[in-house]
């Protein structure tokens, strides 16, 4: 691990303040990833900020008949609230479908969303990745690419977002509240929270340098019924191949592209009456495989028409 | 950087390196190496204690987030003299080979108990219901602690054992 000083935040604002003051700041809450990749020297901070012990955990009922969930909220905080097991069945699945539970205590929502990807050339310092090392290439596109996006991708990058939870938040039309250094807040709706790699696969979120995660605010629970399946290579405590969530007649797929996956075009062709096969036929005909991940197309198909069939009550 | 940590009922107070990661701080500094170092990347759970009484991967987290917090590690779970009864349960089930993953998996062990007993969830539990002491639970809920011996099926056995002794 590189040298690094570290502070606590004394308030979100302050945080955010004193990320924009010291280059090469970073944010650091549960810490199970950033310092993952910090041993690795992948991730390489001069300071930390401490905001895991901010006053933002809180789980709440916001007016209009969501949730306000605080960014600085354990996993296991989450998955375990009676308000989201009740209203919101899809989120606690999906967290409780990634990582295991010791991860799950200490990792943060915020955290979660901002976590890395596991494309294995960008761990893999002695191999060409643009989003680690910009303009080094991409070892993934003709290489060990079996885990690689579907969707979205570019010629500079090919990897995936392998969160759990953000798949759940997507497909509920969840939001992404922060605090910038100047003090300024705003709203992001999550589905724009991730960029697409494009030439600027390093830049992976709309964020502006500081900009501090503070809370997911979820609008009242669609009318409908709620899914999420995941499959991976062993049965619990592994990353994703693909993964889906269902949230009435809102569909998003996961580790199939860099961001979580709104999935549109099936939702179009669902309303358009056609059936849970035909809409995520539609869906795919986007798809763009590289070779080794070309069995993620059925998978996909199955998967999601498995899942849409369940959260319609009709089981799979 | 000063930082105190209430270890196994004791202030202790360190200067560290913000390059400390908790476990060696534990095994470094405080001479406890009941805490084992397997990956030192959250994969294996062998370095899995209590913080504040939920299980965490000591290898994942920096000692400087832990000031004022409260740890346990397997030294502060029983003695030779006075096991607990997850350690009883362990011997009695012959639940280890090696014994290098042990000390996480019991610290582990009590963290799920705390866990089931807080009606937490897994992804073994059906949505809505609270979840029921079963095999396939426990499996799920000890899946972030490896064993290369591979003695799951009596690391099960002594789950099982030392929550009916514990009930």
């Amino acid at each position: 691990m590189k040298p690094f000083t570290y502070e606590r935040a004394e308030s979100p604002a302050a945080a955010a303040k004193a990320a924009a003051l010291t280059k090469g700041a970073r944010f650091i809450a549960g810490g199970t990833n950033l310092l993952d990749l910090m041993k690795l020297e992948i991730e390489q901070p001069t300071h930390l900020i401490d905001v895991g012990r901010l006053p933002m955990a809180a789980i709440a009922p916001t007016p209009e008949g969501g949730l306000t969930i605080g960014a600085a909220a354990t996993n296991t905080a989450v998955a375990a609230h009676a308000d989201v097991r009740a209203r919101y069945p899809v989120l606690s699945q999906a967290i409780l479908a990634g990582g295991s539970p010791q991860l799950r205590n200490k990792a943060s929502v915020g955290g979660n969303l901002l976590q890395r990807t596991r494309c294995a050339y960008f761990y893999d310092a002695s191999k060409p990745c643009n989003k680690r090392a910009p303009g080094s290439g991409c070892g993934a596109l003709e290489g060990l690419n079996r885990n690689a996006a579907i969707f979205g991708a570019s010629q500079a990058c090919i990897a995936t977002h392998t969160s759990d939870m953000a798949v759940a938040l997507a497909a509920l039309n969840a939001r992404v509240e922060t605090i910038s250094p100047s003090g300024d807040t705003r709203s992001i709706p999550l589905t724009d929270l991730h960029r697409l790699p494009g030439d600027m696969p390093h830049v992976e979120t709309v964020l502006v340098p500081g900009e501090l995660i503070t809370a997911v605010t979820l609008p009242p629970p669609p009318v409908g019924g709620q899914a999420y399946r995941k499959v991976r290579d062993r049965a619990s405590y592994a990353g994703g191949l693909a993964s889906v969530a269902v949230a009435g007649g809102d569909l998003a797929l996961g580790m199939v592209a860099l961001k979580p996956w709104r999935a549109a075009g099936a939702e179009r062709a669902l309303r358009a009456g056609a059936s849970p096969a035909e809409a995520m036929a539609a869906e795919l005909e986007g798809a763009s495989p590289r070779g080794r991940n070309d069995f993620k197309i059925p998978l996909v198909a199955r998967l999601a028409t498995a899942a849409i069939h369940e959260a319609n009550g009709r089981g799979a | 950087m000063r930082t105190t940590i209430t270890v196994n009922g004791e202030a202790r107070s360190l200067d560290l390196d913000p390059r400390t990661t908790l476990l060696d701080a534990l095994r470094e500094h405080l001479k406890l190496t009941g805490a084992k170092k397997g990956c030192d990347h959250g994969q294996c759970g062998a370095c899995t204690v209590l913080v504040n009484g939920v299980r965490i991967n000591a290898c994942l987290s920096l000692a400087v987030m832990h000031d004022g917090d409260e740890v346990i590690s397997i030294e502060g779970v029983g003695t030779p003299d006075r096991l607990h009864p997850v350690q009883v349960a362990f011997l009695n089930q012959d639940a280890f080979q090696c014994g290098y993953c042990t000390p996480g998996q019991i610290c582990s062990t009590l963290g799920l108990l705390a866990e089931l007993e807080a009606g937490h969830p897994s992804q073994e539990t059906a949505p809505g219901a609270k979840p029921e002491f079963t095999g396939d639970e426990i499996r799920e809920r000890m899946s972030g602690n490896i064993c290369r011996c591979s003695a799951y099926p009596q690391i099960v056995a002594a789950i099982r054992q030392a929550a009916e002794q514990m009930a």
